[in-house]
């Protein structure tokens, strides 16, 4: 499986975000080790070079925990992760608040139509998620 | 650390009437994986055939780590070409013998790894391979010398889009881009784009960019096809 990669951003940004989302998702959990450089690179369909600088850029932000001669781990901290799924959330609200205001909506306005969104999909109605 | 330095000084080279390369300064000293790319008869094949001691310059001076390149430059550079290289009659096995005999580095054990996961048949013939196969022990021979430089000619050129994609993850899995520079010539650029570290663009004979591709993807914020856009029209 190689990821598609948006040309126009650096791949070692994007390949940090692919990593924080499965973190955030629990699907990399707490301690887990990450596949090494080599493997990610193969998966991934990019330079080695550039994995090595997204697990060197995660490391510096606390996410991952390098231990010598074992590899690389997702940190054993929870309130990282937590700070993590935090922040990736306030990212994505920034984006989409952005959007919203663009198109003339009001803020409360913009909450109404969350909340109507999110029953219509309770109620199973429409699967766009 | 030990880096592998190829520097070019002044090189030109001219067959018969036509110029193929224009004089030029070019130094390569980064190890990693370097797409050299431009359109056809731009001078991609000349340059690294110049560089692997193939060719001589019509002027100017080529050295590696500060000797001067000639055939024997053999023994530090592997030379991925674009024709096909293999004795027909050969087996798979007998063309890995062949090159673990006419080079001191060659690795029997990973060419014989690389070619089981790839579950290409070792007592088969080189002319009964399909293209793809003889693609990719073509590449295998390659990978499996233990050189700090690695020259390929178009070793996408021709090739359907698994094999390609095949021969790509290849590169990755199998060089040690710390140790070694691989310098692959392409006009594929959208594809080979993830996998590099440095690029050269070429036209008309002429070196016009030669860069590290995520400091084009930083500075610029737009990709190597506009890249190669802007920097070939």
């Amino acid at each position: 499986m190689s990821l598609h990669f948006d040309h126009n951003r650096p791949i070692y940004i994007q390949l940090m975000e692919h990593f924080y989302r499965k973190i955030c998702r629990n699907e990399l959990k707490a301690g887990d080790k990450l596949p090494s450089v080599r493997e990610t690179a193969v998966e991934a369909g990019v330079n080695p070079n550039t994995v090595s600088r997204t697990y060197m850029e995660m490391e510096r932000e606390a996410v991952v925990v390098s231990k010598r001669g074992q590899g690389t781990f997702v940190t054993e901290d929870q309130s990282v992760i937590q700070q993590l799924k935090e922040t990736t959330a306030e990212q994505q609200m920034d984006v989409f608040l952005t959007t919203m205001k663009q198109i003339g909506f009001s803020e409360k306005e913009i909450l109404d139509l969350i909340q109507k969104r999110l029953s219509a999909l309770e109620n199973g109605g429409d699967s766009n998620a | 650390m030990h880096e592998p330095t190829i520097t070019l000084t002044n090189v030109s080279k001219k067959y018969v009437r036509q110029q193929a390369l224009a004089p030029l300064d070019l130094s390569l000293d980064h190890n990693g994986i370097v797409g050299l790319i431009g359109p056809n008869g731009s001078g991609k094949s000349t340059l690294l055939k110049l560089m692997a001691g193939l060719a001589q310059p019509t002027t100017g001076s080529i050295t590696l780590a500060g000797k001067k390149i000639t055939r024997r430059a053999s023994e530090h550079i592997a030379f991925l070409a674009e024709i096909d290289s293999l004795y027909s009659s050969h087996t798979v096995k007998e063309a890995i013998q062949f090159f673990d005999g006419a080079t001191t580095d060659f690795s029997r054990e990973k060419a014989e790894e690389m070619l089981d996961k790839l579950k290409v048949d070792l007592h088969q013939k080189i002319r009964r391979l399909s293209k793809g196969n003889r693609a990719r022990v073509k590449l295998v021979l390659t990978l499996s010398r233990n050189v700090p430089i690695l020259l390929m000619d178009e070793p996408l050129s021709g090739l359907d889009p698994l094999v390609r994609e095949d021969i790509l993850k290849m590169i990755v899995s199998y060089v040690d881009v710390e140790k070694q520079m691989v310098i692959l010539s392409t006009h594929e650029v959208s594809e080979v784009e993830p996998f590099l570290d440095y690029v050269i663009f070429m036209k008309s004979g002429s070196v016009l960019l030669n860069e590290k591709v995520e400091t084009l993807r930083e500075e610029r914020r737009i990709n190597l096809v506009e890249v190669m856009r802007e920097v070939l029209q």
